[in-house]
């Protein structure tokens, strides 16, 4: 079976927030539009956004990191937001795993963003009906686009490369390698959720060398050696 | 968790509405085998509009909460998975019950079919209308009650207190609810209902002080550490990705202050168990034909406290993304 998702990766990711309107550009256009904003240019603005980008600052001045974490729907393996619907419009597609709201099914309950740990779905304030990241579902499937171009609009816009897309079920897949090789993670897997998204961890260009790797802990003359010694030179001073 | 006053009001409402018609058949069942005194089809008609007016009341509450309340008849089909489906199937199911418990009532249609018991107990369509009822009033308590309980993320909620506070709390109203119609009657099943309304008040107070203590020393699974998954003690938001609100901030936080909270607590816990229980005890010693009714519209009053508290208690998980706007 297919699981599509994405795969971000948390090196490189600078927070630039081109994926957030790339995304809010792309959807509010197509299929999963309009993404209505509400007092756009006024004192409390809001609208409805499927993908966001969030700042966090871990440790203690001055040793700080500053991590950027974009978060949209991580397309669970095990959706706790689909059984709960009342009405079904909540469901996760059999071919390629995505989840998806049928707006014309949502009546707007809201009882699915309770059953979401993640909070990474809002509900639109204009059309009444639960929104969230489709993975451009529409796009992903377009097969009168190049293939190249078969991919949510976030990955394509992210100028680091931050975002990969692909099946993650597929073992040898470019996102099931960067999962594997580069120690992939679910968010909150304390839930048993499984999201298909995963996150790259920050990893710091350092060797970890240890002192068995300077010195021959196992050199057999020394494991040989049965003099009995009483501060003259040793085998080790002399083999090394 | 933000608290709607549209699902305040549904929960309230047809909690008492079921435990209005739980005692109206409990005082039938009572007096068919002659423990109090039997009443006249008025008492079960009026008592059965009554309750169906609040559970009718909890559904038009319940239409606020929706966006699209005109899509609201699809919300019965995945029953097999949600309890929100199965509610909005058990409730019209109650209020049909009801409907036809007054009607047979007071149409006088209570003619025994059977008798058994050796000739002591006669059946009739109401009895039996009763007791399908009394199945169904419980599977709406517990529908209702497990539509928060199954939520895991909400810790608050998930737990077998949930369903038990909806019950007995709903009881206590309903009982509490017919306890003052029979003082408006004037007939003498005010001590009866009464005594039955301060029990159930009183399993509510013993479920609800076991949710808040338990609620008070609550040991959560997520953390800001597991939200984004960096191993470090010292995590800070530094930004949540906007500067307005949007639904994650208004849908998911109270916007009220702790102190707030501790006096809607307050509130509750004075006006929804000791008042009530006082008056009730008061209105028995002095035949007082109004105290009851004030019993119930203060205990009532207090639910909806009970019932915002519920709601406000409620913590997120995904209230971790969202500590601090920029």
């Amino acid at each position: 079976m297919t699981q599509l998702a994405l795969v971000i990766d948390l090196n490189v990711c600078v927070g630039c927030h081109a994926c957030v309107t790339s995304c809010k550009q792309w959807n509010t256009s197509g299929w999963a539009g309009p993404m209505v904003d509400e007092n756009p240019y006024g004192a409390d603005p809001t609208g409805t956004f499927f993908n966001r980008v969030q700042t966090f600052e871990v440790g203690n001045y001055p040793n700080t990191e500053t991590v950027h974490f974009p978060k949209s729907c991580l397309h669970c393996e095990e959706p706790p937001c689909v059984p709960v619907c009342p009405t079904g419009a909540s469901y996760k597609r059999e071919d390629n795993g995505v989840v998806l709201v049928d707006y014309d099914k949502c009546i707007g309950c809201k009882y699915c963003s309770w059953a979401c740990p993640y909070g990474v779905r809002e509900l639109d304030e204009q059309q009444k009906v639960m929104k969230k990241c489709t993975l451009c579902i529409d796009r992903i499937t377009d097969q009168t686009l190049p293939e190249a171009e078969r991919q949510p609009a976030c990955v394509l816009a992210c100028p680091t490369s931050a975002r990969l897309f692909g099946d993650v079920h597929d073992p040898d897949s470019e996102v099931s390698l960067a999962i594997r090789e580069r120690g992939g993670y679910a968010l909150m897997p304390e839930w048993g959720t499984k999201p298909a998204n995963h996150y790259l961890p920050r990893q710091k260009n350092r060797m970890h060398i240890s002192a068995e790797e300077l010195q021959r802990a196992d050199n057999p003359l020394t494991k040989e050696d049965i003099t009995v010694y009483t501060g003259e030179e040793t085998l080790d001073d002399v083999t090394w | 968790m933000h608290p709607a006053f549209s699902v305040i009001f549904l929960t309230t409402l047809i909690g008492a509405g079921q435990g209005l018609f739980l005692a109206l058949f409990t005082g039938q069942l009572y007096a068919s085998i002659k423990l109090i005194e039997p009443q006249g089809a008025e008492f079960y008609g009026i008592g059965s509009v009554l309750s169906l007016l609040l559970l009718i009341a909890g559904l038009a509450a319940s239409f606020f909460h929706l966006g699209r309340p005109e899509r609201a008849w699809r919300a019965a089909a995945m029953w097999r998975t949600s309890w929100l489906s199965r509610e909005v199937i058990v409730l019209p199911l109650m209020m049909a019950v009801v409907f036809f418990y007054g009607v047979f009532h007071w149409m006088g249609w209570t003619a025994p079919l059977f008798v058994v018991g050796g000739g002591t107990l006669p059946i009739d369509a109401t009895f039996l209308l009763g007791l399908i009822g009394i199945l169904v009033a419980f599977a709406l308590f517990v529908c209702t009650g497990m539509i928060y309980a199954s939520v895991k993320f909400l810790e608050e909620w998930h737990s077998p207190y949930t369903v038990a506070n909806f019950t007995f709390l709903g009881m206590a109203s309903g009982f509490m609810l017919a306890a003052a119609f029979s003082a408006y009657l004037g007939n003498h099943l005010v001590g009866f209902y009464g005594t039955w309304a301060v029990v159930f008040t009183l399993l509510g107070l013993a479920t609800r002080g076991a949710s808040l203590l338990r609620n008070m020393t609550l040991k959560r699974k997520s953390s800001l550490q597991t939200a984004i998954g960096v191993r470090h003690r010292v995590i800070e938001q530094k930004s949540q990705g906007f500067t307005g609100g949007s639904f994650n901030t208004r849908e998911f936080f109270h916007h009220k202050s702790p102190e707030f909270l501790k006096q809607v607590r307050l509130a509750f816990l004075v006006l929804v168990f000791p008042v009530p229980v006082l008056m009730i005890g008061l209105a028995y010693v002095m035949e007082s034909p109004t105290l009851p009714i004030m019993a119930f519209l203060i205990q009532y009053t207090g639910l909806l406290a009970e019932r915002w508290y519920f709601f406000a208690e409620a913590n997120h998980p995904q209230n971790l993304y969202y500590q601090s706007i920029s």
